[in-house]
């Protein structure tokens, strides 16, 4: 047992710090809503790592992977932190090019997993629908085969960033007899320029639009476009869902956010003395030090046992919810560190997405903002309450 | 970076196991820790025998060549076992005065002792008015002659009952809490001068308090350096803090498993109160409170040997978190568990008093917060 990385470990370290320093693009915003930032800077970093092949590392080599360890994917996620790095976007490089890679035919991979790797197609996910959120076996969008086709009717929401979409990946239910809900549904690749999508805007909680309802009327998609078996598409569903979940603890993020808001509450004063001095606020950091200490060694203990060749199991769910958890907190606590200057909405400034205007600090214009769109971590992904019962059932068996 | 256990070290573990289980069932527990004596010199030696008091020292000082990950593995299982025998007390503190600050003579005396289980020492650091400030010492040893005339009163000495021997902290110069001052000795208990009034604690165990009236020790009963030993101290401290976090990790993997066989059995309105889902998400977070105390401990077990402030910031990192988890675990588990796990004839209201007093012994996570929100400050 030891906690020292290998000299192996460290020179892979020296080598990616290198190569984010001389490549990663310094003009990208360093925070931010999703709506702070075009297509094209979302896709920027992505699409440089794809040149370089490291914007795929966990996928199998064969398909484009890097073939580095769990260790040295912990170390490239810490590296990229540092600079606060817009990473590429989880819908294709985390969610369907697995299942793609995993489930789909030869000619569905060279068709799609090439243009994940680069960074050309934004995918979004259809899964949750207005009736069917932790429920989502409950899903009523259909898919009827008519000839070659599927045709699509059904609504989806919370579909993220659609707005940029190039493709989607749809549940969608093909047998509406199965016994159980679990057994009609099938995993549909869609192009989202086919006639019949319509994408709308969610305005959330935080004035921005990061989410989507998207409306299928009459959606002819080719056949070609079934991943795997039809009516199976529940299995390839809740194998990305384990995948979505060993990525989302954010440990390297939320190690910088502290320091960000350690930083804050040194600048902000409270009687004449800075926050940070404050004994009250400063349990609170320390706290959340500790919770996210405990959480790294817990992602860690993980990893190592990935490394062992034990994949990520229904533990993973306790790095969803510690995860989340630290990060709503970490929002929570930086409300309250800017104090008053977290009340003027900075869409109403003139030139709103420019911190310039801002007549606080800059680092309260984001505050209240991201603290009200953070509520939204313990909701996806399987919301914290899907996490305890998947917990129970699989680790506890009860 | 791995998580691995070595071949020995899994060796430990299954062989202490087999015993605790063998040994150390409720019942036998229950009886001795409601006899005269409170513990069982007999397992003690057993101990020793299956070589468990040595396997954190080195090959030189007696030992197994062992170290904190032993000492870890050693403490989940008496954890899981609730035993009272004084591993800490004995080997971890006392040993660990004297493996870190003993003299060569020192060693060949008392650590051989503490190996081979002759000699059971307790760690006589706590004072009344103190807390959990190691540096508060208002017991006094003077200069005479070659010696020491040691004057004073000690708290809450766990295990001291049992104790063969004491390793007392006292101040030879200096005001109550200064850092410099504070000094080493072994005191064997049976020195003239040395009163004790013994008495159980709420979790099974036996402690004392020990007073010293004009007791006068050699010049070899002092370790290390006059007056500049609070080091030594803290860092035994800090390896006890991680020895009782393992402890607690034991205990707490017990509980739960507990809890959730009870939820299986227990019906209420037809059914096994393990289908209520509140019941479920409880269940569910205190599993999540274990797994974190795991890595904690994990964590601090392998910064031991880390420098002083950053070891000391990592102690008071674990032995907050599992505080905290402790009294979630325990407190939900006896809710759990409903009227009987508010007896004393059920086992889960004794893991429940166990990790609650392990949050009382070396700083609490209240103090442990405080503590690390000063080291926090210092580092800036």
């Amino acid at each position: 047992m030891n906690l020292e990385f290998t000299p192996e470990e460290n020179a892979f370290r020296d080598e990616v710090r290198a190569f984010i320093e001389e490549n990663y693009p310094t003009d990208l915003p360093k925070r931010g809503l999703a709506d702070d930032m075009s297509r094209e800077q979302f896709l920027k970093w992505h699409k440089i790592l794809g040149k370089k092949g490291w914007s795929t590392p966990a996928w199998p080599e064969e398909y484009g992977g890097t073939g580095w360890t769990p260790t040295q994917r912990y170390i490239w996620q810490e590296e990229n932190a540092r600079v606060n790095a817009v990473m590429p976007l989880p819908f294709g490089v985390g969610m369907v090019g697995p299942v793609i890679y995993t489930f789909g035919n030869e000619e569905q991979k060279a068709k799609h997993l090439p243009g994940i790797r680069s960074g050309e197609i934004w995918w979004c996910q259809g899964y949750s629908e207005p009736g069917a959120g932790s429920d989502l076996a409950s899903l009523k969008t259909t898919a009827v085969r008519d000839g070659d086709d599927y045709i699509l009717n059904g609504q989806k929401t919370w579909t993220t960033l659609a707005q940029h979409a190039d493709w989607g990946f749809f549940l969608c239910r093909t047998d509406p007899t199965a016994e159980r809900p679990q057994q009609g549904i099938s995993f549909i690749l869609v192009d989202m320029k086919t006639p019949g999508i319509e994408v709308r805007p969610i305005k959330l909680i935080d004035g921005g639009y990061e989410v989507n309802e998207v409306w299928l009327t009459d959606v002819r998609v080719p056949a070609e476009n079934l991943i795997g078996e039809e009516n199976k598409g529940w299995t390839y569903a809740k194998f990305l869902l384990a995948h979505e979940r060993s990525g989302i603890a954010g440990v390297a993020r939320s190690k910088r956010a502290l320091e960000n808001l350690r930083e804050i509450a040194d600048a902000e004063m409270m009687d004449g003395a800075p926050l940070s001095e404050d004994f009250d606020f400063a349990r609170k950091l320390s706290q959340l030090e500790i919770d996210l200490a405990a959480l790294e060694i817990t992602e860690l203990r993980t990893l190592a046992g990935e490394q062992a060749g034990k994949g990520p199991g229904p533990e993973s769910s306790i790095l969803k919810v510690k995860g989340t958890e630290i990060q709503q907190r970490l929002t929570e606590l930086t409300v309250e560190a800017v104090g008053t200057y977290g009340l003027p909405d900075f869409r109403s400034f003139e030139d709103n997405l420019a911190n310039d205007n801002a007549p606080g600090p800059d680092y309260a214009t984001h505050a209240a903002p991201h603290y009200f769109n953070f509520r939204k971590a313990s909701i996806y992904g399987g919301s914290n309450e899907i996490q305890r019962n998947i917990i129970t059932k699989m680790v506890l068996g009860l | 970076m791995h998580f691995d256990f070595t071949e020995e070290q899994t060796m430990i573990r299954d062989t202490l196991a087999r015993l605790v289980r063998e040994e150390y069932t409720f019942e036998t527990r229950h009886k001795v820790i409601e006899s005269d004596s409170g513990w069982r010199p007999e397992f003690w030696a057993q101990l020793a025998e299956l070589g468990i008091l040595s396997a954190p020292f080195s090959e030189e000082d007696g030992g197994f060549g062992g170290g904190p990950v032993e000492t870890l593995v050693i403490m989940e299982e008496l954890g899981k076992g609730l035993v009272v025998e004084p591993f800490i007390p004995s080997v971890v503190c006392a040993g660990g005065i004297l493996k870190h600050g003993g003299s060569q003579v020192q060693k060949d005396e008392h650590l051989a002792a503490i190996i081979d289980g002759s000699r059971v020492f307790a760690f006589a650091h706590a004072e009344p008015r103190g807390r959990y400030d190691m540096a508060f010492l208002e017991t006094r040893a003077k200069a005479d002659g070659d010696g020491y005339v040691l004057n004073g009163h000690k708290a809450v000495v766990i295990g001291a009952p049992w104790a063969s021997h004491l390793i007392v902290t006292a101040r030879t110069s200096g005001e109550v809490v200064d850092h410099d001052g504070v000094s080493v000795f072994i005191v064997s208990k049976d020195a003239e001068g040395i009163s004790t009034r013994d008495y159980a604690t709420v979790d099974g165990r036996r402690a004392s308090e020990v007073y010293f009236e004009n007791v006068k020790v050699g010049g070899d009963a002092l370790v290390g350096e006059e007056g500049g030993s609070l080091g030594l101290v803290m860092q035994v401290a800090d390896e006890a803090i991680a020895a009782l976090c393992a402890e607690a990790c034991g205990a707490m993997q017990v509980a739960n498993a507990m809890t959730i066989d009870y939820t299986k059995q227990r019906k209420q309105f037809g059914v096994p109160i393990a289908k209520f889902q509140v019941l479920q998400h409880r269940m569910a977070d205190m599993f999540m409170e274990y797994e974190q105390s795991v890595s904690m401990s994990y964590l601090i077990t392998l910064k031991l040997g880390e420098p002083a402030a950053e070891r000391a910031k990592y102690a008071s990192m674990a032995k907050a978190r599992i505080g905290q988890a402790g009294r979630f675990i325990g407190q939900n588990a006896v809710q759990t568990f409903g009227g009987i796990g508010v007896t004393d004839e059920v086992a889960i209201s004794h893991y429940f008093k166990r990790l609650t007093m392990i949050d009382s012994e070396f700083g609490d996570a209240g103090h442990h917060l405080k503590r690390h929100v000063a080291l926090s400050r210092k580092a800036a």
